[in-house]
C-alpha cells in the first residue's frame, strides 16, 4: 500500500458528524458564493476547497492567467424532437440560476465564458431518446457555460461527454421543474493531458427527481463540484459516481447536498479504483441538513478499491444536521486493497491474473454501472474499465 | 493414473528480515484414488506444505521437486497448477469483495474446464451441489466469503471441490472451526469427490475427529518440516490415544 494513503486498508473512515448552529460547509470556504471572479482570492493550495489539489497542475485557470483560445472545445448537441437547443449570450436570464459559483475557478469560468448553451425540454415532454452534448477538446483554453432546464413534469436522459485534450473551466445548471425527472451522465473520458474543472448545480423543483451519474476516466486533473438544493418539497436527488485513476492522473470529486428544503431524499454513492504511481483520487461528500429541513432522507457512500501500490485516495465524508427532526442520514466511507491474498485466492481457482483483476474490478463497478439505463454508455464503460485494465500499470 | 509425487522438498519463508527454513525435505506420493492424512501439531510446517503446493508466492522453493503426472508443478503459475488439476481448499478463504460466489464459481469452472460450461446444465449443477452442502440458495448471489460464517466458508471451499473435480485435492485443516454438524455435511462433501475415485486427497489435519468420517488409507505424521512416520488409519488412532509428544519431545521442532 502506498505510505502516502491516509485512509488505513480495509478500515471504515469515520468522517463527521457536526452538529453546528453555524454551517461550517459554508463558512469553511475561502470566499462567499459569487459570480464575479474578482471576489475570490487566488488560492495558495492551504484553503480548505485546494488543499487536495495540485494548482500547478490547473494550467492556469485558478489565478487568471489561463486566457481563452479559438480552439477550446468543440460543442455539439443531439436533441430528439421536441427539444429546445440554444446558444445564447451572457445576458440571457436563465443563466445560474441553479447555483453561484463557490471557488475561484467556477467564478472563472463563470466571468469568462462568451456563449452559454441551454438545452430545454419543454413541460409535460417525456423523451425516449437521449439527449446527447459531446464537448470535444481541440487542444486550447475554453471557457464555457451549460443549462439544462426541464419544465413541470417533463422527464429526459442527458448524456454529456467529454472527449479529446483542452483545458476546460465550465460549469453547468440543471433547472428541474416540478414533478420533472432527469438523469444525467457525464462522461469524462479525457485524453491524458486534459484539465477539466466544473461546478454542476442541480436545482430539483418539487417532487421532481433528479438522477446523476459522474464518470471519470481520462485526464490529467478533472476536478468536478456537482452541488444540489431543493426549489420544493418532495425532491429526490441521487447522485452516483464512477472513477478509474491512472498513474499520475488527479480526480477529484467534490459533492454537496443541501437540504435546504423539508421531505427531500438524496443518496450519493461514488466508486473508484485506482492503480499505478502517484493516481490521486479526492473524494468529499458534504450533506448539509438545514434547520428547516424536517423529514429529510439521507445516505451518503464512497468505496475506493486500490489495485497496485503507489496510488492514494483521500475520501472525506461530512454530515452536519442543524435539526433533529430527519427520517435518516447516514454516511460511509471505505477503501479497499485488491491484494495478493484475494489474487491468490482467484488464481488458486484456476483464474489467469489479468482475469481475476477484471472479475474484481467489475464487479466492484457492476452495481452502478447497471443503473445508467442507457445500453451504449454502459457497454462503453465496461469496455473502458477493461481497457484501463489493460493498460500497463 | 493422476499422481502427485512430492520429493526431498524444502521451502523457506521470509521472517524478521531472515530467510526461515519452514520444509526440511518432505517426501509423498499421492495417487488418483488414494486419500492421506497428514496430521501434526501446530508450527509443524503442514499448512506450509499446503500452501507451496498452491504455489503461494510467500513461500520459497529452495530445492526437491513436485510433479503431477511427470509434470513440473514447480514450473506452473499458481493458476497453470488449478488448471492442472490441483486443488486446495483453505483454512482461511480469502473475501473478495464485489465478486458474487456465482459469479465466481463459473469464471473458475470456465478455466478449469477450458469452455464455459452450458448455462443450463451448469445452473442445475450448482443448485444441486449447493442443495447437498445444506447451502441456502440466496448464498450463489452473495459476494465470495464476504460475511461468511466458518462453517460458511468451509462449505463454500467443498461446494469448490465438486464442481471442479481436481485431481488432486488438498484440504488445509477443513475440520477446524466446524460444529460436528457441519463437519459431517462437509466430510460427506469430500467422500461424494472420493467415492468417484478420481482423486487423490491430501487431509491435512490437526485433529483425529474428522478421520471418523474420512476414512484415509494412509497416515503421516508431520514433524518439524517432514514426515516421520507413515502408516495407515491405524496410526490415527495411536495418535489419539498418545497425542504428538512421543513426535516433539527432544525432536527438532522448535
Amino acid at each position: 500500500m502506498a505510505e502516502a494513503q491516509n485512509i488505513p486498508v480495509g478500515s471504515t473512515t469515520a468522517g463527521q458528524i457536526a452538529v453546528a448552529a453555524e454551517s461550517t460547509v459554508a463558512t469553511r470556504m475561502s470566499a462567499p458564493p459569487s459570480f464575479d471572479v474578482a471576489d475570490f482570492p487566488v488560492p495558495h493550495g492551504r484553503e480548505e476547497e485546494w488543499r487536495f489539489t495540485p494548482l500547478e497542475r490547473l494550467r492556469g485557470l485558478h489565478d487568471g492567467t489561463a486566457a481563452a483560445t479559438g480552439d477550446g472545445v468543440k460543442v455539439t448537441v443531439e436533441a430528439p424532437a421536441g427539444v429546445v437547443v440554444e446558444t445564447v449570450g451572457r445576458d440571457d436570464a436563465r443563466l445560474g440560476k441553479a447555483g453561484t459559483p463557490v471557488d475561484r475557478v467556477a467564478a472563472q469560468a463563470y466571468s469568462a465564458f462568451e456563449k452559454a448553451g441551454v438545452v430545454t425540454v419543454p413541460k409535460e415532454t417525456v423523451l425516449t431518446e437521449p439527449i446527447r452534448i459531446a464537448v470535444h477538446g481541440e487542444g486550447g483554453i475554453a471557457y464555457g457555460h451549460q443549462v439544462i432546464e426541464l419544465g413541470a413534469f417533463a422527464e429526459a436522459v442527458v448524456v454529456i461527454d467529454h472527449t479529446g485534450d483542452a483545458v476546460l473551466a465550465a460549469n453547468v445548471d440543471y433547472v428541474l421543474g416540478d414533478g420533472a425527472k432527469l438523469t444525467v451522465v457525464s462522461v469524462q473520458d479525457w485524453d491524458d493531458k486534459a484539465v477539466h474543472v466544473g461546478q454542476h448545480n442541480a436545482l430539483i423543483g418539487r417532487d421532481a427527481g433528479f438522477k446523476s451519474f459522474v464518470v471519470t476516466f481520462g485526464g490529467d486533473l478533472v476536478r468536478l463540484h456537482p452541488r444540489v438544493a431543493y426549489a420544493g418539497t418532495g425532491g429526490e436527488a441521487e447522485l452516483f459516481g464512477l472513477y478509474f485513476t491512472d498513474a499520475g492522473q488527479h480526480q477529484e470529486h467534490r459533492l454537496l447536498v443541501d437540504h435546504n428544503t423539508p421531505h427531500c431524499k438524496s443518496n450519493v454513492a461514488y466508486k473508484g479504483a485506482l492503480q499505478g504511481d502517484d493516481a490521486h483520487a479526492v473524494w468529499i461528500g458534504d450533506v448539509l441538513i438545514e434547520a428547516k429541513a424536517e423529514g429529510t432522507d439521507t445516505y451518503e457512500m464512497n468505496r475506493n478499491l486500490v489495485l497496485t501500490d503507489g496510488a492514494r485516495v483521500d475520501s472525506v465524508p461530512n454530515l452536519e444536521i442543524e435539526t433533529g427532526e430527519i427520517v435518516g442520514a447516514g454516511h460511509a466511507s471505505a477503501t479497499g486493497r485488491f491484494d495478493d491474498e484475494q489474487l491468490f485466492y482467484l488464481m488458486a481457482r484456476g483464474i489467469p491474473e489479468h482475469e481475476a483483476r477484471r472479475l474484481v474490478v467489475r464487479g466492484f463497478f457492476a452495481e452502478l454501472v447497471q443503473q445508467i439505463g442507457v445500453d451504449d454508455i454502459e457497454e462503453r464503460l465496461l469496455v473502458k474499465i477493461d481497457e484501463e485494465l489493460e493498460a500497463t500499470v | 493414473m493422476a499422481t502427485l509425487e512430492i520429493r526431498d522438498l524444502h521451502v523457506t519463508v521470509e521472517a524478521d528480515n531472515a530467510e526461515k527454513e519452514i520444509l526440511k525435505g518432505v517426501d509423498l506420493t499421492v495417487k488418483q484414488g488414494e486419500t492421506h492424512a497428514i496430521m501434526g501439531p501446530n508450527g509443524s510446517g503442514k499448512s506450509t506444505l499446503a500452501y507451496s503446493l498452491a504455489g503461494h508466492p510467500k513461500y520459497t522453493i529452495t530445492g526437491g521437486s513436485v510433479t503431477l503426472d511427470g509434470e513440473d508443478v514447480l514450473e506452473m503459475s499458481v493458476d497453470e497448477r488449478a488448471r492442472a488439476g490441483l486443488f486446495l481448499a483453505m483454512q482461511y478463504p480469502v473475501e473478495v469483495p464485489g465478486v458474487s460466489v456465482s459469479n465466481f464459481l463459473r469464471t473458475s469452472a470456465t478455466a478449469v474446464r477450458g469452455e464455459a460450461p452450458k448455462l443450463r446444465t451448469w445452473v442445475k449443477e450448482v443448485k444441486e451441489a449447493m442443495e447437498r452442502l445444506n447451502m441456502d440458495p440466496s448464498f450463489a448471489e452473495r459476494n465470495v466469503n464476504e460475511g461468511f460464517s466458518g462453517g460458511e466458508k468451509k462449505r463454500h471451499e467443498i461446494l469448490q471441490l465438486e464442481l471442479l473435480k481436481p485431481k488432486v485435492a488438498i484440504l488445509d485443516e477443513t475440520d477446524s472451526g466446524l460444529d460436528v454438524d457441519a463437519l459431517r455435511i462437509v466430510s460427506e462433501g469430500v467422500n461424494r469427490v472420493r467415492e468417484t475415485g478420481e482423486v487423490g486427497t491430501l487431509l491435512i489435519t490437526h485433529y483425529t475427529r474428522i478421520l471418523r468420517y474420512i476414512k484415509p488409507d494412509y497416515v503421516h505424521v508431520f514433524s518439524a518440516g517432514r514426515i516421520v512416520e507413515s502408516g495407515g488409519a491405524e496410526l490415527a488412532d495411536k495418535l489419539e490415544n498418545e497425542g504428538y509428544e512421543a513426535y516433539t519431545k527432544g525432536g527438532a521442532s522448535e
